[in-house]
């Protein structure tokens, strides 16, 4: 980088290049992937300096968390990260049951665990997509977006949604799958992984490609940790932390899979981490299909789990006066809920969500704390970006894979 | 486990007030003397990744055994030995700060912006303590219990007034 400078210097007239050139880049910028706005410290075209300047999207996830109930705050958590809101679902679920000290039904466990990874499919195929359209491949985009749109098909089929689908509920699942979605599940993990292959002989052999994530935005292992990446960033820098392996929650204990874990630590290793995972999703999810009909007929909720507070039957409707602010549901509210914290992390796509409870008692939460990957992977930018191109700074904020709904809350 | 908080124990006295088992092992520290506890975990016990870090406002909290207001939670964990411990500092509302750990973990330094942001416990030897989710100008710390939900409409953001008022001109 240093060299690439001084020639720089030698050509245009040295005075002039005395003073860094500060540039604005976003809220507005399309490779940003929402509205991350970074103040950026140049000396030629080399980043010195980057400031991340987040908030944009802040809508007070936490803060509205305490005023809605256990289960409302699921539909919460939908809008965190917007693309796998299965497994936000997931966290928040889990974060509630271990406080309640609810026990999930074994089936509602395995379709947990095939929405999460489907979730996973659907994140990377948007960040193969991303990523690959900001570094110039157009190609990719679209056959991504092919799989991706089956994908959220199926998701249609299960629960009605297609990307905030708040199907995971506190001691369970919504409700359990039809036959036609087993099937069309079955047809999907046959059919996905020679299309892997398909997306990697179109960038792999790509010398564009390889010359813009080989050697970028190099993140040794110690680093990595004192960073705080997790997921396939941390993985890529050659350590096996994977919270589905290292504290197994809903039925991940049960199934085969393989960490992927890259060497060097480039924007090219966590690349091909990403690939190797969509491998082992499918490997997972064809898993728990296989074991469905051993629990055939199991109910997919909890016998205790919090019901939502819904209006007691009136058995002669009769013309009510309507309250003016909102409307007011009247039910039963039973103690279920001891006072006391609750911790539970999921591995969800992007990294680590880690959800933290404090109750009170009743029935809403007293805090609700959100750790969300992306807000720790922004941070990590300016360590990342110091002496990189202005173009590299582009496939950094890729291959972080950071949406700004999950970093603001 | 037990091995390792009966040596913290020993070892951290005066720092360590009490030791809870809850879902993860709890420990209530004092604010003097934090900082040290910390530095031994991460050097010499391999606590090196810091998973989150949040402050929690205990005010008018009916089952409160304690008479400070916040409460910083650490969670800590070891890649190793697959130990995952809680470290709690009680903050007087009337002495609100504490010490940062920005120069141990690099993950501190947005998590300690966003306590200072959300609950205005200021950390002592951060590099950079800004508001980071709500604007630099924004009034009080939103996440505290007395902070309302739904603002009245003199409290509300002064710039977005100002804002608002240009555009009908």
């Amino acid at each position: 980088m240093a060299t690439y400078l001084e020639i720089n210097k030698k050509q245009v007239n040295e005075e002039k290049w005395e003073e860094p050139f500060y540039i604005n880049m976003g809220p507005q910028h399309p490779s940003t992937h929402g509205v991350l706005r970074l103040f950026l410290e140049l000396e030629g075209e080399t980043i010195i300096n980057c400031t991340p300047i987040i908030g944009y999207l802040h809508r007070g996830v936490e803060k509205l968390g305490e005023t809605l109930n256990y289960n409302q705050a699921i539909v919460l958590s939908d809008r965190l990260d917007y693309i796998a809101s299965a497994a936000n679902n997931t966290a928040f679920a889990l974060a509630f049951e271990k406080l309640m000290g609810l026990e999930v039904p074994r089936r509602a466990k395995l379709l947990r665990t095939i929405v999460c990874e489907m979730a996973r499919i659907c994140n990377h195929l948007l960040w193969l997509a991303t990523h690959a359209l900001d570094i110039g491949a157009m190609t990719v985009f679209l056959y991504c977006f092919r799989d991706r749109e089956w994908l959220l098909n199926i998701y249609e089929k299960i629960c009605g949604a297609r990307l905030t689908h708040s199907y995971v509920r506190v001691g369970g699942v919504r409700q359990d799958f039809t036959q036609e979605i087993i099937d069309e599940l079955y047809k999907f993990t046959e059919e996905f992984p020679p299309r892997i292959y398909d997306y990697e002989i179109l960038i792999d052999v790509n010398r564009i490609w390889l010359k813009r994530t080989k050697g970028i935005a190099v993140v040794p292992p110690e680093d990595a940790i004192n960073l705080g990446l997790t997921g396939p960033c941390l993985r890529g820098s050659g350590i096996a932390y994977d919270v589905r392996k290292f504290r197994p929650y809903d039925a991940y204990g049960e199934v085969d899979f393989v960490v992927p874990t890259g060497k060097n630590g480039d924007t090219y290793d966590r690349y091909r981490v990403r690939m190797e995972e969509l491998r082992q999703s499918n490997s997972i999810i064809r898993q728990c299909l296989d074991k469905l009909p051993e629990t055939q007929g199991e109910p997919v909720l909890a016998e205790n789990a919090p019901d939502l507070l819904m209006p007691e039957k009136v058995k002669e409707p009769k013309p009510q006066p309507v309250p003016k602010k909102g409307v007011i549901f009247r039910g039963v509210e039973k103690p279920i809920v001891p006072v006391g914290e609750a911790f539970a992390s999921i591995e969800s796509p992007k990294g680590e969500l880690a959800v933290y409870v404090v109750s009170d008692g009743s029935n809403k939460p007293w805090r609700l704390r959100i750790r969300t990957p992306s807000f720790v992977h922004i941070s990590a930018i300016p360590y990342m970006a110091k002496n990189h191109m202005v173009a590299d700074l582009i496939a950094i904020i890729g291959t972080l894979d950071i949406v700004l709904g999950d970093s603001d809350r | 486990m037990e091995e390792l908080l009966n040596e913290l124990k020993e070892k951290f006295s005066s720092v360590i007030v009490e030791i809870q088992e809850k879902d993860y092992p709890t420990l209530i520290c004092k604010r003097t003397g934090f900082l040290d506890l910390i530095k031994y975990l991460k050097d010499e016990k391999g606590f090196k990744y810091l998973i989150d870090l949040c402050g929690v406002d205990y005010l008018n909290y009916k089952q409160k055994k304690f008479e400070e207001r916040f409460e910083v939670v650490y969670h800590l964990y070891n890649l190793d030995t697959k130990i995952l411990i809680r470290l709690k500092v009680r903050i007087p509302e009337d002495d609100c700060w504490h010490y940062s750990v920005t120069p141990l973990f690099m993950t501190a330094n947005y998590f300690e912006r966003e306590c200072y942001d959300m609950f205005g416990i200021s950390f002592k030897g951060h590099p950079d303590l800004r508001r980071i989710l709500m604007p630099d100008d924004w009034e009080g710390h939103p996440l505290r219990k007395d902070y309302p939900v739904y603002l009245e409409e003199e409290q509300e953001w002064k710039t977005y007034k100002e804002f608002t008022q240009k555009v009908k001109k």
